[in-house]
């Protein structure tokens, strides 16, 4: 998305940028309630709006989207965390790297939904494999991140802190952590966007809460407006997800080029 | 004291960098080693500063011997290297430690305006331009206040107009506390300006060559027939280093290695 300064330009960027998607939802409402279409398949606006309303004023919305929340958070929290380990094992350890990161590329280059038959077969169909096939994609960004990011640390800055005699703790803390902060970061929220990529194939699986669970109910029942709604509850939920990730993390990567802020 | 003594660095791949530097640099002496490239400066400025280890021989600073970065030893190097996610005042006390917050502060605020940035100090070093940026890793070696300050081609990349004002800021910020400095560089006006010696280094395998006094008081002025005298005495023994085959006057007893 262009980043434009001015207030009045970015008022105008956001009118041509709602104008498509506006003109048709409102030409698809239009055309349902003159009777062009029957909007059976493909609900109108309104009536999406209605059954999200529906579903919020019930008080289902919240379950569904905090179950899967609490299955996003946690799968993000095992995978980063694995991510980091590993990572960072890989980079500071040359045997680790020889052993193991030659397997882990083998097996990113896996579709991760493929995992989904054997984690049902090994794990059932409750919380585990959900999570675990979260976690399974939230690991592969950070773990690439975190490990070619202490990888390619400048070996220009380590010197500043030879010169300046730093302990081993503190070349860590001083110099090698902020340096491979702004690439963790990166993978990090890769990891968490990916998270909500993998929560919908994990619900999928089979889920008797859920906003993956509203899809396939939608399906089965033939509730299109359902199903547009769930999609909905998704976009906004991971689009705030990622904007809080960014607003709580802004301020560790302040010192850097201000134009990555916007990316 | 700086000794340097029958000081060899061969590579793995078996390069010669260095063969055989003896050099003695007296407390508060400002020391300009020049030559082509490839000839070993900062190889040596680098086995100095115990960033690397020398094959054979050895560096002394006031008695000590040095195998590893030193607190009585500073560098500046090529590059400002200012830490970019610290101010650029934190970047100047990166080097303190052991000293009170009071302390801390006024020591990096003195620093900060002998080079002219008092102002800046809040900022990103990205917010600076390169010659604030080199000034600021100046003070930076500066602050601990160093017995032996190694400068690797500090102001190299800099323009004419903005290394000349740098080298003011430099000579008075010696001026304080008179650390010995060895400074390379490959440009014969800097080394006039600034330095009571010039060492002059032969490349293949780098060892030192000719060394020129510069008996001038401080400060120089450039357009003065002495300085041209001292840059043109420079320039040849530059000349005589580059091309080996030409026969060399009366050779000075600076010359000889560890020669005091």
């Amino acid at each position: 998305m262009p980043v434009l300064r001015q207030g009045g330009r970015l008022g105008l960027g956001l009118v041509l940028a709602l104008a498509l998607p506006l003109a048709l939802a409102v030409g698809w409402e239009i055309a349902v309630d003159t009777g062009v279409a029957s909007g059976r398949l493909l609900p109108p606006p309104s009536r999406i709006g209605a059954t999200l309303w529906e579903l919020a004023a019930s008080g289902d919305l919240l379950v569904h989207v905090e179950a899967t929340l609490i299955r996003v958070g946690l799968g993000f929290l095992f995978g980063a965390a694995a991510g980091i380990l590993m990572g960072t094992a890989v980079a500071m350890l040359p045997l680790v790297r020889r052993i193991c990161d030659p397997s882990l590329q083998a097996l990113r280059a896996v579709p991760s939904l493929a995992w989904v038959p054997l984690f049902i077969l090994w794990f059932g169909i409750l919380e585990t494999p959900k999570i675990l096939l979260i976690a399974v994609g939230v690991f592969f960004p950070v773990y690439v991140g975190v490990s070619g990011a202490i990888a390619s640390v400048d070996r220009k800055l380590v010197e500043v802190g030879r010169i300046y005699r730093l302990s081993r703790g503190a070349m860590a803390r001083r110099i090698l952590l902020p340096a491979i902060l702004p690439a963790t970061l990166v993978g990090l929220r890769t990891g968490l966007g990916l998270g909500f990529l993998f929560v919908v194939a994990a619900e999928l699986m089979g889920a008797s809460e859920g906003l993956g669970y509203l899809l396939v109910d939608g399906q089965q029942l033939g509730k299109p407006d359902q199903i547009l709604a769930a999609i909905i509850a998704f976009a906004l939920a991971g689009k705030l997800a990622d904007t809080l990730f960014v607003a709580m993390t802004r301020p560790l990567t302040r010192w850097q080029d201000t134009v990555r802020d916007s990316l | 004291m700086l000794i340097v003594d029958d000081l060899s660095k061969t590579y793995a791949d078996g390069t010669q960098a260095l063969s055989g530097v003896g050099l003695s640099v007296a407390p508060g002496e400002i020391v300009a080693l020049i030559g082509g490239s490839g000839c070993g400066k900062t190889t040596l400025l680098r086995l100095i500063a115990g960033l690397d280890r020398a094959s054979t021989g050895t560096v002394q600073v006031d008695g000590e011997t040095i195998r590893d970065p030193h607190p009585s030893v500073g560098v500046v190097f090529q590059e400002p290297r200012l830490l970019p996610w610290l101010t650029v005042a934190d970047n100047v006390g990166f080097g303190l430690a052991g000293l009170g917050r009071s302390e801390h502060r006024a020591r990096v605020a003195r620093a900060l305006e002998r080079v002219g940035l008092a102002e800046h100090a809040g900022r990103w070093p990205r917010e600076l331009s390169g010659g604030q940026q080199q000034r600021v890793a100046i003070a930076r070696a500066f602050v601990p206040r160093p017995r032996v300050l190694l400068l690797d081609e500090p102001f190299s990349a800099l323009d004419a107009f903005t290394r000349r004002g740098l080298h003011d800021q430099l000579l008075d910020l010696w001026a304080e506390s008179k650390p010995t400095i060895l400074i390379v560089t490959h440009d014969v006006g800097e080394a006039v300006t600034l330095a009571d010696r010039v060492v002059v280094m032969r490349p293949r395998p780098g060892r030192l060559d000719e060394t020129l006094a510069i008996a001038m008081p401080r400060p120089r002025d450039p357009v003065s027939p002495r300085y041209e005298e001292a840059v043109r005495r420079v320039m040849a023994a530059l000349d005589r280093s580059l091309h080996p085959a030409t026969p060399r006057p009366n050779p000075a007893p600076e010359m000889r290695a560890g020669w005091w």
